[in-house]
């Protein structure tokens, strides 16, 4: 939620005045002063990031260059594993596991290094899938939210209530829902083993994360549409624009900010997404792993080994961070920065 | 805010693994021991979620008794995973604040791998004699009993005996009683196929009846590329593909086939004994009085069932091992055996208690329970237990459903099972 209160309450821009030449030694004085009162006040928020996020970043990472204890054959106990090298990497990267000589072999089905690009695949698709849809119906909720008619804070209101319920409750209310016997099946008069088949539980996920998240994405567009004067419209209307027009060519531009932070921050949660899947369908459906995104997959190694875990969730965190490095840089999505310059009256 | 609310977003991620990290690897615990061995004083019993509310009097009987050693109950969740979690979390940090702690059956070997528990032998050792030898095992890791067995559990075949009079003592007489439930348009059989622990379950007990075995006798050695095992298999994927496990049941945990039951939709369910009050006592329930439980069926005679229950294991990190050996061996008490099952219906680890007539008045299924439990066969006793089970959930849920032949789901259940060690 963050993102509406920075689109709100971004401070203004210092005021910028051009300094007279004398006053430059003293304002050098100051800048440094001010310099070391910046660093005193920031240093306990550097502090804590470096605890909560810097430490166990770190950690995980070294952690993944260690191999997983294995058993010593002669006592049976577990003795540390040593230094892994890439192994846990290429573990996961291209499938190999330990075969019975020691040596490497692909990994077999049933091994969670056989689902790795299996679970990369599923959680893209989520997450190209879940936006779209989400963006769309957002959209025209947004739309309809922005129209002036009686019950419109009623219908804001409502709106809302998907996404205040915890994903785990919505992830079990649509578990019922979705159960052979339950009120899809009824409902559709089909016989659809939801959390069976490979599509049909795909399509249970998606369908679970639209229904709560849309609300989000639609809150976040009605943001960008409200800061829209109405005189655009009324001169768009005046130089002939069709309704196509005045959206394509005034609402669209208008919002972009708005709905580039939308669909960043829709974007990271799907791709880290654990709760919904896990609990709907347990990461099963189709051969056993259709629904198994990658953060479910960290999970159940986590069971069977800190060290390749950690490997699975740095390339994990990567590959996350990819990506919003490419929206940021390429995209533009940048909730602070655009305000900024809209407030400068650049955009 | 720019990279940063990514890198948030991501490093939360990280934060899970990391934070239950730690090296896992420690292989020590054997020196403390020593020191603590004869220490007395004040412990902590951990145990999930006492749904029945037994052991909280049990406890206070047993502080009444022993002003100075008393034990404080430290209760977790009722998630198996989470309570797995919690017990991890605190071996590697070397608790010695969890003295006895509650493990399933298929933790022990993992647990013990570790050091993380006091091996029960020499002045350790406690009296196993009474016990059913099948729950002995699963407490034991090379040779070394690592936790005392504190209850049980035994697959047993719920049966609609209005309409199945004789229950099947085989498979195949089971099959063919299947054209009864197609005159009365139910479903005919089902136990755990969604694909979790349960279908591990299902599918070793399916492997077992039929002679095979998942693993070798040492625990590790995968066994699956039999004719045995093939059979075993064999049967869950032939009942699926015509039809007399109907296609809903790859869905179905206990829950499921239990609602299913009681509503008179399905003829045979395998299930645990937990089911048998709720389906007599169910407001929604309409098979009150019309069904029994009898041994799961298997090739000849009764099945092979998949031995559930927990260990009562001492920590290693515990600094009042004797009187944690004592409230073990309490524990392990006929008088704690019997408030365990007449209170909460947990299936004794003591053999005669099977057959006292009182009990067996109160819980009919008793003797039904025993045979299956002497029939039972443990999951594979391995370190590597979540992979394992992840290889045979995956394979056996591919073959029922028809993805993939019998012979090749237990080739990659072997193969996938080699590597899990190593």
């Amino acid at each position: 939620m963050s993102a509406t209160t920075d689109l709100q309450t971004a401070p203004p821009p210092p005021e910028s005045r051009p300094p007279g030449p004398d006053r430059a030694a003293g304002r050098r004085r100051r800048i440094s002063g001010e310099g070391r009162l910046a660093t005193f006040l920031v240093a306990p928020t550097i502090v804590l990031l470096a605890v909560v996020i810097g430490y166990p970043v770190v950690r995980a990472v070294v952690m993944s260059f260690q191999k997983d204890p294995g058993l010593d054959p002669a006592t049976g106990l577990f003795t540390s594993g040593g230094s892994a090298g890439l192994s846990n990497y290429t573990h996961w990267v291209l499938q190999q596991c330990t075969s019975a000589t020691g040596g490497t072999k692909a990994c077999p089905p049933g091994t969670l290094g056989a689902q790795f690009w299996d679970s990369v695949g599923t959680t893209v698709f989520f997450t190209v899938v879940t936006v779209s849809i989400e963006v769309v119906l957002g959209m025209w909720m947004a739309t309809v939210m922005n129209r002036s008619f009686r019950g419109r804070a009623l219908l804001r209101a409502s709106v809302l209530v998907p996404w205040a319920i915890p994903t785990a409750v919505t992830a079990k209310l649509w578990y019922f829902i979705f159960a052979y016997d339950g009120v899809a099946n009824r409902v559709l008069h089909t016989h659809i083993l939801w959390t069976g088949d490979a599509w049909a539980a795909r399509f249970a996920v998606i369908i679970a994360d639209v229904w709560k998240t849309t609300p989000f994405v639609a809150l976040l567009i009605l943001a960008g549409l409200q800061v829209i004067p109405a005189e655009v419209y009324e001169a768009a209307h005046v130089d002939g624009a069709n309704a196509w027009q005045r959206f394509v060519r005034v609402t669209l531009p208008m919002i972009r900010p708005a709905l580039m932070v939308a669909v960043l921050f829709r974007a990271l949660d799907v791709l880290r997404i654990y709760d919904l899947p896990a609990i709907l369908t347990g990461g099963g459906g189709g051969g056993g792993h259709a629904t198994t995104t990658l953060s479910i997959l960290v999970v159940d190694q986590i069971r069977q080994g800190f060290n390749r875990a950690a490997a699975l969730s740095t390339l994990t965190f990567l590959f996350i961070f990819a990506v919003a490095f490419l929206f940021v840089r390429v995209l533009g999505a940048n909730a602070v920065r655009t305000q900024q310059r809209q407030q400068k009256g650049t955009i | 805010m720019r990279v940063a609310g990514a890198s948030l977003a991501a490093g939360m991620l990280l934060l899970a693994a990391a934070c239950s990290g730690g090296s896992g690897g420690s292989s020590g615990g054997g020196n403390a021991s020593d020191q603590s061995a004869g220490a007395r004083g004040p412990i902590t019993y951990v145990q999930g979620k006492d749904n029945n509310n037994v052991i909280r009097p049990l406890i206070d009987q047993w502080n009444a008794a022993h002003p100075n050693e008393k034990v404080t109950f430290k209760e977790q969740s009722d998630q198996a995973d989470q309570q797995h979690d919690d017990l991890v979390q605190h071996f590697q940090a070397k608790d010695p604040n969890y003295d006895v702690v509650d493990v399933d059956v298929v933790w022990t070997a993992e647990f013990a791998a570790k050091g993380w528990l006091q091996p029960l032998k020499d002045k350790f050792a406690i009296d196993t004699s009474k016990l059913l030898p099948a729950t002995v095992k699963t407490g034991t890791y090379n040779g070394t009993l690592y936790a005392a067995p504190q209850a049980s559990d035994g697959g047993l075949l719920y049966y609609r005996k209005d309409l199945v009079p004789n229950p099947p003592k085989t498979w195949d007489e089971m099959m063919s009683a299947c054209s009864i439930a197609k005159s009365h348009g139910m479903d005919c059989y089902a136990g755990q196929f969604a694909k979790y622990e349960g279908l591990t379950v299902n599918a070793s007990e399916a492997i077992n009846t039929a002679g095979g075995q998942v693993v070798k006798s040492d625990g590790k050695t995968p066994d699956l590329d039999t004719d045995a095992a093939r059979k075993g298999l064999g049967l869950l994927v032939d009942a699926y593909k015509n039809g007399n496990i109907p296609q809903q049941a790859i869905t179905y945990q206990e829950e499921q086939g239990r609602q299913s039951f009681e509503a008179g939709k399905l003829l045979f369910l395998r299930n645990w004994p937990y089911m048998y009050s709720l389906a007599s006592t169910d407001g929604s329930s309409v098979v009150k009085d019309k069904f029994g439980v009898a041994p799961l069926p298997g090739l000849t005679g009764p099945g092979a069932s998949t031995l559930g229950g927990h260990n009562a294991a001492i920590s290693a990190y515990s600094a009042h091992k004797a009187t944690a050996l004592d409230f073990v061996k309490f524990l392990e008490s006929e008088e704690t055996q019997r408030t365990f099952v007449e209170k909460a219906s947990l299936a004794p680890v003591i053999a005669s208690l099977y057959d006292d007539q009182a009990l067996v008045s109160k819980l009919p299924y008793l003797p039904t329970l025993k045979t299956s439990i002497e029939n039972a066969v443990p999951r594979p006793v391995t370190p590597f237990y979540p992979a394992v089970t992840k290889a045979i959930e995956e394979n056996s849920y591919a073959a029922i459903k028809g993805d993939k032949s019998v012979d090749q789901a237990l080739k990659d259940m072997q193969a996938a099972i080699q590597s899990a060690g190593s």
